[in-house]
């Protein structure tokens, strides 16, 4: 495959530009109770119906960590090839804000539970490495709604305390197109080892941008703008190109930028100032005196690690290896791991190569018309694996194979009755067609005649009797076969 | 070190509080007195300790992930200043 | 029957267990008391047809095998009470109604003892003279001009004038130890985490901790039997078996190891504080105890680190109190930050304010190495003096106060020196360990002294246990005239 070459920069007229992303992605721990109480985490609940009296911080109440959310934590570290801290320590961030009760969101500063780690993309100019600094655990906070009354806003608390991972990047990213990557990597990750649905509607991923610009060349970052709470990578691509030529421009009229704390206005597409939270640096993060310091032993992490699912970078390279798919289709069939698992079942029952062009054409084609995904699919793995064989096997061709396809999708059976009952088997046996050619034949000798002076166009003309007669059933191959031979003599 | 007015009024903006213009001057004057004396500190060299985090000696404990709590909401609600049927009511935040 | 309430808690859980005296009875006496008490402003609530109610349903069914049977107490303001407004002596919670029950008054409950009404303190506990209360200051029954000390001075107060026969308080920095030394009670401050924090309005929540406030030794370790235990909604607290301490009581002291600070020889101190410490050395000694001469090296930073370690966990704790989802709201302001501003300036009292504003600058950007950090590093020093120590002895005895109490308004305009009437008590507190303050005496004005035993970590038994010995053996008898009635 040829290797494009890297290519984002803006040009301004001073030079070149480069822009440095780093991401802190939050993204909520798949756990049925919240991270230091017992309410629900379930999405969509009516206001203030999953709330204790822990999430809304009444007096005298005290936190108790749900060990589930540390076990995915390690997981999620785990995944991200990180360093796992034995010792981790949870600490107060102190902000005043409507929908943070207690005044401050327990998280972890200086001692967080997940260190350095990796993650590995895949873009058109060769593989690259992120690195990870960090991952910690931290609360959610609840939900303002500004738009339900001119004079107030309404509070929701449901999800108030409900665990978050933080995941900070190194300011590795260098393009719009490599955030989509990175974003998509983490979501693939966290998704096959079950420690986040990834859901971005639902606001399970979200992320803060860290954008700074710099000459081509420069060694020095230059002053970064942070993106608040950015809830879709097409938004994240968006505020990233902005803030960039945002900076550049400023640079370029040799003005200088603010580090500040920006938001995306999605229908303006531009990044404005957050003068809310200007005051609002100054966390005076601290332990919290209700919580111990964390301490994992040893051999839970070790435990975690034997559990831990095959995670896609290794699926990919298995794939290529085991069914000789290229890397690009490896790719594709990892990159969900229901899809991956789906492929797996329909390569043990057929050809493993067919049964990935099929898959990634007619397959996804329907699922994305249909908006459904691969775990709702309307045909199973198993017949799915049928109709891949009986193609192989000859038994039917292509053209029917996508008839048998529309059937199986609409009535969701097996691709063998449909093609007993409709007789849809391809006509292969050379006596019947023989007999069938030669019925043809003789009822077009005018034809046949004018072919044998030298019209040879006509050569199609009988290829189409013979599929009409059969119902489109003839082996096309053999068909022409017979023809030729036939007409010869 | 000392405290001045300006430097207490960022600081009660930090927490939140409202001072009183002419309350400033005897805040300045007890802050400082008690910063005074909780300075007694810098006599003592402190550079090979290790800062205490948890007076026990104990880990984490940790609880199992159970729904167990929630569904309360009129209790949530009952004691607030100002509230509706299904949420806390603040006056509108100016992002 | 006339003056069962002068009586300690055990006696009157005898009288209700031979049927001397039903439980309305008790309680009837008891509201009577409190009625005609008014003047100590020691109750911020009184739930007395709640506690009228109580009383006849265990003289219906009594069940006298649980430890606190049929008795009404009345709790300081800082426990959360189910349906019984809490208010923590401040305005910001002058309207609060919990729709729980703190772990520690639901243990007395579970133990046979019913609410009888909540005890007036300083506001957010931060005080040592209940001058800080939303709800006025506490009298002290010593003296109509005298501060009952604090935090708990409702509770101390209460309970020297016989409003309840025991009571409850917590202790951050000395406020159990130091009103009761005040009153001529008994207070002991536990372990940290041996009484769950679950439900109590937090001031610091690495040093606070509930502890009993009673007449004698003997009742103290029955309310400590009855309110402690581990209890899983709480952290911090330690997961052991359950003690029995009342039964485990014994005076007998030989051959035991105390310890004598010279750290704790204060400049200024008055000379009746010193002879109170040598005449309880004088009854260790000659009840077989061995005195031997330590030191805590660091005491005199413990105060200065407590003034940096407290301020700054309740400048986070109290930043709950915004007006959102309990509590006051100012009505003034045009927006929420505004609203925020205005409500907690409003609602908290000055000497909250006062320690919000170190506690948040304390940990603010730039200062926190100073100030936070450093003072964890000396807490760590602090608390290795007393692990040394207890290599060395098994408890150490010192002063519980530098003073006496102190008049009315004697000290408000000076934070500083109301801080210092701290000094002994607040090392025992940045170090988690358990801490008893006995009434021994009384100095030449005629006013309760109190001693302080600080014990091991869990080691409440052995104090308990020199307390006890102490206790018959010091003479002390607390009498107070009823001026007020």
């Amino acid at each position: 495959m040829s290797k494009e070459k890297f290519d984002y920069f803006i040009n301004g007229e001073k030079g070149k530009y480069e822009v440095v992303i780093g991401l802190e992605v939050h993204a909520q721990v798949l756990s049925n109770s919240k991270l230091f109480s017992g309410s629900s985490t379930k999405f969509g609940a009516d206001p203030n119906k999953q709330v204790s009296l822990i999430d809304s911080a009444f007096p005298g109440m005290l936190p108790v960590i749900n060990e589930e959310c540390v076990k995915q934590a390690v997981r999620t570290g785990l995944g991200l090839n990180a360093k796992i801290n034995n010792y981790s320590v949870f600490d107060r961030k102190n902000y005043f804000y409507a929908d943070l009760p207690q005044g401050y969101q327990i998280s972890q500063y200086k001692n967080p539970i997940v260190g350095e780690g990796k993650v590995l993309l895949d873009m058109p100019y060769g593989s690259k490495e992120i690195g990870i600094e960090r991952l910690h655990l931290e609360q959610d906070a609840g939900k303002s709604i500004h738009d339900m009354d001119p004079s107030s806003t309404y509070v929701d608390l449901n999800r108030s305390g409900i665990a978050l991972m933080e995941i900070v990047s190194k300011p590795h990213l260098r393009s719009p197109d490599e955030v989509n990557a990175y974003i998509k990597k983490l979501r693939t990750i966290m998704r096959y080892l079950g420690t986040c649905d990834g859901n971005m509607q639902e606001g399970s991923l979200r992320a803060d941008v860290n954008v700074s610009v710099r000459k081509v060349g420069d060694k020095n970052f230059g002053t970064r703008c942070e993106i608040k709470n950015v809830n879709s990578i097409k938004f994240m691509q968006m505020a990233i190109e902005y803030e960039a030529n945002r900076q550049v421009e400023l640079l370029e009229d040799g003005k200088e930028i603010d580090q500040e704390t920006r938001l995306f206005d999605t229908k303006k597409n531009e990044t404005r100032s957050m003068r809310s939270k200007e005051d609002a640096h100054d966390y005076r993060y601290f332990p919290d005196p209700d919580l111990l310091p964390l301490k994992l032993e040893q051999k839970l992490i070790d435990d975690l690690k034997k559990s831990l699912p095959e995670l896609p970078d290794n699926k990919k390279e298995r794939f290529i290896q085991e069914y000789g798919l290229n890397s690009y289709e490896a790719n594709v069939l990892v990159s969900e791991k229901e899809i991956s698992d789906y492929y797996e079942e329909v390569a043990k029952l057929s050809d493993k190569k067919l049964a990935a062009t099929w898959m990634m054409g007619d397959l996804f084609a329907m699922l994305n018309d249909k908006g459904l995904n691969i775990s709702n699919s309307p045909i199973s793995a198993k017949n799915f694996a049928e109709l891949v064989q009986s193609i192989k096997s000859g038994e039917i061709s292509g053209r029917i194979a996508k008839e048998v396809f529309e059937i199986m999708v609409e009535s969701g059976d097996n691709p063998k009755k449909i093609i007993e009952s409709k007789g849809m088997k391809q006509q292969s046996d050379p006596k019947e067609l023989e007999k069938m050619i030669n019925e043809i034949l003789s009822k077009n000798k005018d034809k046949v005649d004018q072919y044998k002076a030298g019209k040879e166009k006509l050569f199609g003309f009988f290829v189409g009797q013979v599929m009409k007669l059969s119902g489109g059933k003839a082996n096309p191959q053999l068909t022409n076969e017979i023809l030729k031979k036939l007409l010869k003599g | 070190m000392s405290l001045d007015k300006e430097k207490i009024k960022h600081v009660a903006k930090l927490a939140r509080i409202s001072v009183d213009e002419a309350k400033v001057d005897s805040l300045t004057k007890d802050l400082n007195s008690i910063f005074k004396f909780i300075e007694q500190l810098n006599e003592l060299n402190t550079d090979k300790v290790e800062p205490l985090t948890s007076i026990l000696n104990q880990s984490l404990r940790s609880r199992k992930d159970e729904i167990s709590d929630g569904k309360i909401r009129e209790k949530i609600l009952k004691n607030s200043p100002k509230k509706n049927e299904e949420f806390f009511v603040v006056p509108k935040v100016v992002e | 029957m006339s003056n069962i309430t002068n009586q300690s808690l055990s006696e009157i859980l005898e009288s209700i267990k031979s049927k001397k005296i039903s439980s309305l009875e008790l309680t009837q006496a008891y509201i009577k008391n409190i009625e005609n008490a008014k003047k100590l402003n020691a109750f911020v609530t009184t739930t007395f047809d709640q506690a009228l109610e109580n009383a006849k349903k265990f003289d219906n069914k009594p069940n006298n095998e649980q430890l606190l049977s049929g008795v009404p107490l009345a709790v300081k303001d800082l426990f959360c009470t189910e349906n019984v407004k809490t208010t923590a002596g401040s305005n910001i919670l002058n309207n609060f109604v919990p729709s729980y029950e703190s772990t520690v008054t639901k243990n007395l409950w579970n133990n046979g003892a019913f609410l009888l009404g909540k005890l007036n303190c300083d506001e957010f506990a931060m005080g040592s003279s209940n001058e800080t209360s939303f709800f006025g200051n506490v009298i002290n029954p010593i003296g109509d001009h005298l501060v009952p000390g604090g935090s708990s001075g409702g509770s101390s107060s209460a309970l020297a004038a016989d409003l309840t026969p025991a009571t409850i308080g917590t202790d951050t920095g000395g406020s159990i130890r130091q009103p009761a030394s005040f009153t001529g009670t008994v207070g002991l401050k536990p372990t940290y985490g041996l009484c769950s924090r679950w439900g109590i309005v937090a001031f610091a929540s690495s040093l606070d901790q509930a502890g009993p406030m009673t007449k004698t030794v003997n009742d103290c370790s029955i309310m400590l039997e009855a309110m402690s235990g581990f209890d899983e909604k709480d952290s911090t607290s330690i997961n052991k078996k359950k003690e029995t301490y009342s039964k485990n009581l014994k005076d007998n002291i030989k051959g035991l190891k105390i310890g004598i600070p010279k750290e704790y020889r204060v400049d200024n101190m008055p000379k009746e504080i010193d002879e109170l410490w040598e005449k309880g050395k004088k009854i260790l000694k000659d009840l077989g105890a061995q005195l031997i001469d330590i030191s805590l090296p660091h005491t005199k930073y413990a105060l200065p680190t407590y003034y940096i370690v407290a301020p700054a966990e309740a400048s986070s704790n109290l930043a709950r109190y915004d007006g959102v989802r309990y509590g006051y709201r100012s009505q003034k302001g045009k927006d929420l930050i505004e609203m925020y501003e205005n409500t907690r300036s409003e609602g908290f009292g000055d000497e909250v304010k006062r320690r919000i504003l170190i506690g948040t600058y304390v940990l603010s950007s730039g200062y926190y190495d100073a100030y936070y950090l450093k003072a964890q590093k000396v807490r760590q020093l602090i608390k290795k003096d007393f692990d040394d120590s207890f290599t060395k002895v098994d408890a150490i005895l010192t002063p519980s106060t530098p003073s006496s109490a102190f008049k009315i308004g004697e000290k408000t305009n000076d934070p500083v020196s109301m801080y210092l009437n701290d000094i002994f008590t607040v090392p025992v507190n940045l170090a988690g360990l358990p801490a008893l303050s006995l009434p021994a005496g009384l100095d030449k004005q005629g006013y309760p002294l109190g001693l302080q035993l600080i014990g091991k970590a869990l080691d409440e038994q052995k104090i308990l246990n020199i307390g006890y010995a102490f206790e018959k053996n010091c003479g002390y008898k607390n009498e107070i005239k009823k001026w007020w009635s």
